[in-house]
């Protein structure tokens, strides 16, 4: 991964040293909470139902295992023994008091971490592809241009009180595991027709109350233009972006309320008055991309007889092989994607112990080089077909070896009513009676890849506008009820879900999946996905079985 | 005379302020002034004549483009945060430093906090009017508690990048 140059690591210092002031300032009372929250804001500091909440940023879902050690002792130290990974791939910590802060974020910033810009009305954490320098799907590796954006967008001081919250992804595959589409700004890394390297730029996705798959508003942008463009951007949206509604600020209104084409337009003529002054030196990009600490692959064969023999011999292994490995770039190599969706657990937890044990796995097999991914598991991107089923077994010892990614029970959830000051209804308990329905693993690979995403309020943190099955908390006079929508994706065939119909009470949630589902098994043709089925037939058998159900 | 704090050379220090704010249902009074847009546009030409400094306090919806060709002949243009996180007034400022190479004073007035010091700074602000009472050794500590920085901006500060060269 990349690695911080003493000029990184003495801004982190500065930012911890800063904060550490702030706080002492507010213990001493001579700040009111008032006065204090748009500073701790600044920090990833949320003030939530039970406690403070500290989010920690993962630049890119990038970690190496010192800095998993360093966030799992965090949690043992200051929370109740774990932590929660994030669908910006950022990690949080739930039960954390004030007058530690500066002290966890000392600690943070001693292995070049820190929780600037996770929370506030600024850049936050680019998310990019988690699979970004293994799969063979990339064109190229897009964490060299998240890097240049976490600099860039770091303290920036045009763009850090902006109308509202602003959220970049980035891919180098076609195949998307960003939900590009659905952010502020997506970038789609492509080659042009003479070959160079450039960004599809689209403007304008998001989710929450208003949710719209973005538009494209460049079809081609060189890759070292990429620094002035998203200043063009930016600057066109702090100046013209709402701010009399906090509803109604994220970029997606204004390019709505604009058109794409208009605001496209406005960006290109604040573009060429910027010029290629705005951009990084190629010399800079250059540096980036070298700072990335080489890997050393040996050079193996495809297929490893170490493997397939224990494939044969071990069925949980075969299993987790079919389900949680994903092709290398490299022969020999694999990408193992590990499942914190384990049946009956919260989704995107991790305890302290499992990751200290993901991190000895990264260290001893996989480069050392951790990631994770926006639907909150974790990825160890390079490692040794030969290897899995070490991997598999210390895995499986801690409760680590869940083989549903992508399956049903593979679900998105926010931490709802349980921890969030803004949820209507709790998440968790829906997501574990859903996996605890699908708990049959041999059922869920029969149906196949299923994104079911929870949100516990229409801020949508869980994505499920995007899920192929979504569900939504909401309060009806005082009592939870789930509202559930079908056909939403966040990948590269991305769409908004439609309403199914009126919303269930918690306990029919779970029931009214399972029949989805079996209208899904009744109606798919050939290799169907549940979204492809329910594309070509639409709503109907599935809302007729739900809600006759009902009845 | 009333004060500001005012950056000259790097350094923060309290200055007498020979300008009056005056609004746009207020009696002008003798001196330099600070009117808004409108009043400039209506007045400001006589006022100018009358040998006065003058300055422009421009609100967040006003676009800082309509004062291009009158920047020559104002003394300030004053950058208004009604709150504090109203981003705008970076924007602003850093365009009239950056765009149109305003060489006057550009001054933070409003919502104007000792948190915000580092940002106004960098965009090219150089001079405030604090909303919190807070000091000039405050700004100062502030504004340099960041030894890098990881953008161009219009304060000249060397980027990241080119510190690394």
């Amino acid at each position: 991964m990349y690695q911080y140059d003493t000029l990184d690591k003495e801004f982190l210092a500065d930012r911890a040293a800063e904060f550490r002031e702030q706080v002492g300032r507010r213990l001493a009372g001579e700040i009111t909470e008032d006065q204090f929250k748009p500073i701790r804001l600044m920090n990833g500091l949320y003030l939530q139902l039970h406690a403070y909440m500290l989010r920690v940023a993962i630049p890119y879902g990038s970690l190496n295992p010192a800095q998993l050690r360093v966030l799992a002792d965090i949690g043992r130290t200051y929370d109740k023994g774990y932590g929660h990974f994030t669908t910006r791939q950022n990690l949080q910590f739930h039960w954390i008091k004030l007058a530690d802060t500066p002290d966890i974020l000392d600690r943070l910033a001693a292995v070049d971490m820190h929780a600037i810009q996770t929370s506030g009305n600024c850049i936050r954490n680019t998310t990019a592809d988690p699979y970004s320098g293994a799969t063979v799907e990339e064109v190229d590796d897009p964490r060299v241009w998240s890097e240049a954006i976490r600099q860039w967008s770091s303290l920036h001081p045009e763009f850090s009180f902006l109308p509202r919250k602003f959220k970049i992804a980035i891919t180098g595959a076609a195949k998307d595991r960003t939900a590009a589409k659905v952010h502020d700004i997506g970038l789609m890394m492509r080659r042009g027709r003479d070959g160079t390297l450039g960004f599809e730029v689209i403007v304008g996705g998001g989710l929450g109350r208003t949710p719209f798959v973005g538009p494209t508003i460049k079809e081609f942008l060189p890759a070292n233009r990429l620094v002035s463009y998203l200043e063009a951007v930016l600057r066109v949206y702090n100046r013209h972006g709402r701010r009399d509604n906090k509803y109604k600020a994220r970029i997606k209104i204004l390019v709505s309320a604009l058109g794409a084409e208009e605001f496209g337009r406005q960006v290109e003529e604040e573009w060429a008055k910027i010029g290629p002054e705005g951009d990084l030196p190629d010399t800079e990009i250059a540096r980036i991309r070298g700072a990335f600490a080489p890997l050393a692959f040996d050079s193996l064969v495809n297929r490893s007889e170490a493997f397939e023999t224990a494939k044969a011999a071990d069925p949980a292994l075969a299993r987790f092989a079919r389900n949680n490995l994903r092709e290398h770039k490299r022969a020999g190599y694999t990408i193992i994607e590990i499942s914190l969706k384990a049946i009956g657990e919260t989704p995107g937890d991790a305890t302290s112990d499992q990751m200290d044990v993901i991190a000895d796995l990264a260290e001893r097999y996989g480069q050392g080089d951790i990631r994770v991914t926006h639907e909150q598991n974790i990825v160890l991107p390079h490692v040794k077909l030969d290897d899995v089923p070490a991997v598999h077994a210390a895995l499986a010892a801690v409760g680590l070896a869940t083989p549903n990614v992508n399956l049903i029970t593979d679900m998105i959830a926010c931490p709802g009513l349980d921890y969030c000051a803004l949820a209507n209804a709790r998440a968790i308990p829906i997501a574990q009676d859903i996996a605890r329905t699908f708990a049959d693993q041999d059922r869920a690979e029969l149906i196949g890849e299923l994104k079911i995403k929870i949100s516990g309020c229409i801020n949508a943190c869980g994505h499920h506008h995007v899920g192929h099955i979504g569900i939504l908390g909401v309060d009806k006079k005082g009592e939870e009820f789930y509202q559930l929508t079908l056909g939403g994706s966040g990948a590269e065939d991305a769409a908004v879900g439609s309403m199914l119909g009126p919303a269930l009470p918690a306990d029919r949630v779970a029931p009214a999946i399972d029949t989805l589902v079996e209208v899904y098994l009744r109606e798919r043709q050939g290799q169907e996905r549940f979204l492809d089925t329910f594309r070509r037939t639409g709503v109907v058998p599935f809302k007729e079985a739900v809600y006759a159900d009902a009845n | 005379m009333p004060t500001r704090i005012k950056l000259h050379d790097g350094e923060f220090s309290l200055a007498e302020d020979p300008f009056t704010h005056v609004t746009d249902d207020e009696d002008l009074v003798r001196g330099d002034l600070i009117i808004s847009l409108t009043r400039f546009q209506s007045e400001g030409e006589r006022l100018l004549a009358e040998g006065r400094s003058v300055g422009v306090r421009l609100e967040p919806a006003e676009e800082v483009e309509v004062l291009a060709y009158d920047l020559p002949r104002l003394a300030l243009v004053a950058v208004a945060f009604p709150k504090f996180n109203d981003g705008r007034a970076y924007t602003a400022a850093r365009l009239l430093r950056e765009r149109y190479g305003f060489k006057g004073e550009v001054r933070a007035v409003g919502d104007v906090l000792r948190e915000q010091a580092g940002f106004m700074v960098r965009v090219g602000f150089d001079a405030f009017e604090p909303a919190d009472g807070s000091t000039p050794e405050q700004w100062a500590h502030t504004a340099h508690r960041q030894r890098h920085v990881y953008q161009r901006a219009a304060d000249r500060r060397p980027p990241a990048f080119a510190e690394r060269e």
